[in-house]
């Protein structure tokens, strides 16, 4: 170990969401007194209004603080911040790479989740040094003595000498600066080898260009040196070097082995950055690149298509925005009879994906419509070729399938004893497939289901909370394809198909969904000019019907003195006002039509 | 050039109606005497050698005012213009408002047609309406009117009104069909923005649309099985006895407005008087906004046409004719191959059938 990083600590905070992983966070900013207590604002790390507003982290972030521990001696500590669920284990991982030690926040009444597990054995994969802390003790229900059992029989390392703390009150926080100086390993690295940093996140600054944030393994990058980033070959001449502070960038010009920080150095282009990549040196480079990450796969695709079809446009250059500090979101053009122009777009999962309709509504100011979310199916052809579909659209005729495969999930519920017989209901209808049942401890279980993962992408969360009155948990990781009896299910207005609305379901539950649509439908369609018969059928067969009648009354019955201009003014406006609307064929469809079968329970 | 048609609008009222959008003030001698001297002044400005067929004192309550203003004004039309041979003069009456003599004066000034504002026949509906005038009197004034001379009465009647049956509109036209009426113009109750009625309370009692619709089939049904043929959307005659001055709206003919709030489509411009009965009389000539630079073009022509039950010639407009098969099947229009007319079912829907085939 080399002896300038002995008092360098790079750690992340995981937890389940709401366990109090950002609190904490604040907490620890303020007892180093990197914020000053004015300047504090709850949840700094979480810059994001949605993060705020949500209670979440999207993205990860970093933060360098200075504490002068028990020992008398001070430490820097690398604080960078993880998204909780599981839609951003990429993002965990991402932060992971870049850390020795990761506390472990479990909340002192709700006991371990299931996204506490699924991040705490990512870390463990990592090598970290994990740190459990036992939080909200504050709390009238807190039982931390249980809780830290639970963390030794569930997880299987020691807690019992875990602090027991109050983020909210600022209880025993110096008990967590402790640990994370005598239980967290400095990290390791030789200053005198070749660079070798590895980017974990990246974002756009109008003013600089990319900014990149890494974590230097070996050797030193400063000012002026050129840096390669070694999967694409960039070279790029380095204008600032330095930490993050709380809420700024201090350019302090160079950066060591073991530290983690910023490099700025005019990149245009974030595509030239990936996270993951590793940055060495153009004249001095290393041998070899850092493993990296895993990549990663969307599980969810879903049409977005701006409501105004003018701002087509606007919509690319905010997905290219938005891709610059989310790798894991991929788009590529899709055209929809329906809806035009827009763009089909992967996500992690579900969460992912409403978090990416909302930065692009609120940050760019964009009016979306998004079709019903999909998963990726798999198909083998009558010809023996094996195709996957991402696109209802392009599903293929049943006489040219021989087999159709849908992706399973391994899902992992924990919840109280008492609401086991509504999850098997729900699971059951949802066509899982029970695995398991553990007794976490007396009145707490865990679930294991096998469930296809497009009986989930809709409202499996929703309805599992309602039926558990909020207190089961749930995650889940993909296992694999199996085959499935799929067929895909096309809507029709007046005769005609409306592609933006068809779905891939399986056949059990086609009867049930195309009658629920179609309603949903008919509720949503004003009446017009033409009756609109909604039908819903698969393979050109009618499985559901209803009507939308004509509207009867819209007339000017008065003369109105000859008052012309009033009159035609009124056709005009009435014109106007159905522009809002989509014309498929000599229908007129709101908006609102196309989004409210995506929320059919609701 | 066609004849042209002289709209004078009479913007007084005794009682405002709780429907009503039109301009008007309450009544005052002093003022109508000054409002009709300014009428006969613009006659004079826009004095032409034109031939005039139809006159039409609209409002407001024309009635009100005393006759003798209205024989000045027809007698300024007669001057001023070239009144024709047999000119069509409407002037629309209150029952309230006339008794015998009062008929008699105007019927002696030239007016020769009247248009009465019956809305209905059934007590309750009339005071729902807001409307002073008792069923009795409005049949009082159509005999009264007969007995005087008048050949060509017309009656309005107001369907939708809250608590109005299907029976209550059988009794009512029943009962106006018996008088001696030629000429029938039903509204379909509308709310105008700023009126009484426009109320959620009073808007929470009126019939639904499906309703209404029923209610306008069965007074289409009736009113032609009694021989008033349907010519527009909303007017119904016995054969011969159209209003002249009411077509010349439709199918874009001139038309000269005198007046506050009086609207105009006259030698190639639309436009209109601001609601100022003041302004009115203090400037020499009225003074006109104009609302339409190029009126009757094709989209308006059609527009105005379509409202007539003999429509529009499309033998030229295969962009038109492309649209009808959909309309055909559900009922909307008539077409022989070269006319289209709405049918009563697409009267109803007339606005969007325009719009979807014009517009």
């Amino acid at each position: 170990m080399a002896e300038a990083n002995k008092n360098i600590r790079n750690f992340c905070i995981i937890a389940h969401i709401d366990h109090g992983k950002s609190t904490l966070a604040d907490r620890i900013l303020e007892k180093t007194e990197t914020v000053a207590v004015r300047d504090m604002e709850e949840q700094l790390l979480d810059n994001m209004d949605i993060e705020r507003e949500r209670g979440i982290t999207i993205k990860a972030r970093a933060v360098r603080l200075k504490y002068t521990a028990k020992n008398g001696e001070e430490y820097i500590f690398n604080l960078i911040d993880t998204p909780g669920h599981v839609d951003f284990n990429y993002e965990v991982s991402r932060s992971l790479a870049a850390c020795e030690g990761a506390i472990l926040v479990v909340d002192a009444s709700q006991g371990i989740e299931a996204q506490t597990l699924a991040n705490t054995y990512l870390a463990i994969e990592h090598d970290l040094e994990v740190v459990p802390v036992v939080n909200k003790i504050d709390l009238p229900s807190a039982d931390p003595e249980r809780v830290c059992s639970e963390i030794e029989s569930v997880i299987g390392i020691p807690a019992m000498d875990a602090p027991r703390i109050s983020a909210k009150t600022g209880l025993n926080i110096e008990d967590v600066l402790e640990k994370i100086v005598t239980d967290i390993p400095a990290p390791s690295g030789d200053t005198e080898k070749p660079l070798k940093a590895l980017i974990f996140d990246s974002y756009y600054d109008s003013y600089k260009g990319v900014i990149i944030y890494i974590r230097v393994m070996d050797g030193t990058v400063k000012i002026g040196d050129t840096i390669k980033l070694m999967s694409t070959g960039a070279e790029f001449t380095i204008v600032e070097a330095g930490h993050m502070d709380a809420s700024s960038l201090v350019n302090s010009g160079e950066l060591k082995a073991g530290e983690v920080g910023y490099l700025s150095a005019s990149i245009k282009s974030i595509g030239d950055t990936r996270v993951g990549d590793t940055v060495t040196l153009a004249d001095n480079p290393c041998e070899e690149a850092l493993p990296g990450y895993r990549k990663v796969n969307p599980m969810v695709y879903s049409g977005i298509y701006p409501a105004d079809g003018a701002k087509y446009g606007d919509l690319r250059d905010a997905l290219e925005k938005l891709q610059l500090n989310d790798a894991s979101l991929s788009f590529e053009p899709e055209t929809s009879i329906a809806l035009g122009f827009g763009f089909r777009c992967g996500f992690l999962g579900l969460l992912h994906m409403e978090i990416i309709q909302e930065r692009l509504e609120r940050e760019y100011n964009l009016d979306l419509i998004t079709t019903a979310p999909s998963v990726i199916y798999k198909v083998t052809l009558t010809s023996g070729e094996t195709v996957y579909i991402d696109n209802p659209t392009n599903y293929p005729d049943t006489s040219l399938i021989q087999q159709a495969e849908e992706p399973m999930v391994k899902a992992d519920i924990l919840s109280p004893s008492e609401f086991v017989g509504n999850i098997m209901e729900l699971c059951q209808e949802r066509r899982g497939i029970f695995k398991d049942m553990q007794y976490l401890d007396d009145t707490r279980v865990t679930l294991h289901y096998e469930l296809p993962l497009n009986e989930i992408v809709y409202d499996f969360f929703d309805a599992l909370k309602s039926r558990t009155r909020g207190y089961a948990s749930f995650d889940y990781e993909l296992m694999g394809y199996s085959p499935s009896k799929l067929v895909k299910l096309d809507m029709l207005l007046n005769g005609e198909i409306v592609d933006a609305l068809s779905f891939i379901v399986h056949i059990d539950k086609a009867y049930g969904r195309a009658r629920k649509i179609a309603e949903k439908l008919k509720e949503n369609i004003p009446r017009q000019l033409f009756e609109v018969p909604i039908q819903a059928s698969i393979g050109g067969k009618i499985i559901a019907r209803e009507t939308v009648k004509a509207m009867r009354k819209d007339v000017l019955a008065k003369c109105y003195g000859g008052d012309i201009t009033r009159k035609k003014k009124l056709l005009e406006k009435q014109k106007e006002g159905k522009k809002r609307m989509r014309q498929l064929g000599s229908v007129e469809v709101p908006q609102e039509a196309f989004m409210s079968v995506l929320k059919l329970d609701s | 050039m066609d004849s042209l048609g002289i709209y004078i609008h009479i913007p007084y009222c005794a009682k405002k109606c709780p429907y009503c959008d039109f301009f008007s003030e309450s009544y005052n001698k002093k003022s109508v005497m000054h409002y009709t001297e300014s009428v006969v002044r613009n006659l004079k400005y826009y004095s032409r050698e034109r031939i005039v067929d139809t006159v039409y004192f609209g409002g407001g309550t024309p009635s009100l005012i005393p006759a003798e203003c209205i024989g000045k004004i027809i007698d300024s039309v007669r001057e001023n213009f070239i009144l024709s041979e047999n000119p069509e003069i409407t002037l629309e009456v209150n029952p309230n408002t006339v008794n015998a003599d009062k008929l008699a004066d105007l019927y002696s000034m030239g007016v020769n047609r009247l248009s009465v504002g019956v809305q209905s026949l059934v007590t309750s509906e009339l005071k729902t309406l807001g409307r002073t005038h008792s069923a009795e009197k409005a049949v009082e004034t159509v005999i009264n009117a007969e007995k005087i001379g008048f050949k060509n009465i017309s009656c309005d009647m107001i369907i939708g009104v809250p608590n109005q049956t299907i029976e209550s509109i059988e009794y009512t036209i029943e009962n106006l069909c018996k008088l001696p009426v030629t000429h029938i113009s039903s509204y379909i109750l509308k709310i105008e923005k700023n009126t009484p009625f426009d109320n959620p309370d009073f808007i929470s009692h009126m019939p639904d649309d499906d309703t209404v619709s029923d209610m306008y089939l069965f007074m289409v049904n009736e009113l032609e099985k009694r021989n008033f043929m349907q010519y527009e959307v909303s007017n119904f005659a016995k054969y011969g006895f159209q209003s002249n001055h009411n077509n010349k709206y439709w199918k874009c003919h001139d038309y000269l407005g005198i007046g506050t709030s009086a609207h105009s489509c006259f030698e190639g411009k639309r436009f209109s008087v601001p609601p100022d009965i003041k302004s009115f009389n203090e400037n020499a000539f009225q003074k006109t906004v104009i609302t339409d630079e190029n009126p009757c073009g094709f989209q308006e022509y059609a527009m105005l046409r379509l409202r007539l039950k003999e429509g529009i010639d499309v033998s030229k407009h295969p962009e038109i004719i492309s649209k009808t098969p959909e309309l055909l099947k559900a009922g909307y229009i008539n077409f022989d191959g070269k006319k289209i007319s709405l049918t009563p079912k697409g009267y109803l829907m007339s606005n969007s059938v325009i719009e979807y085939l014009v517009f």
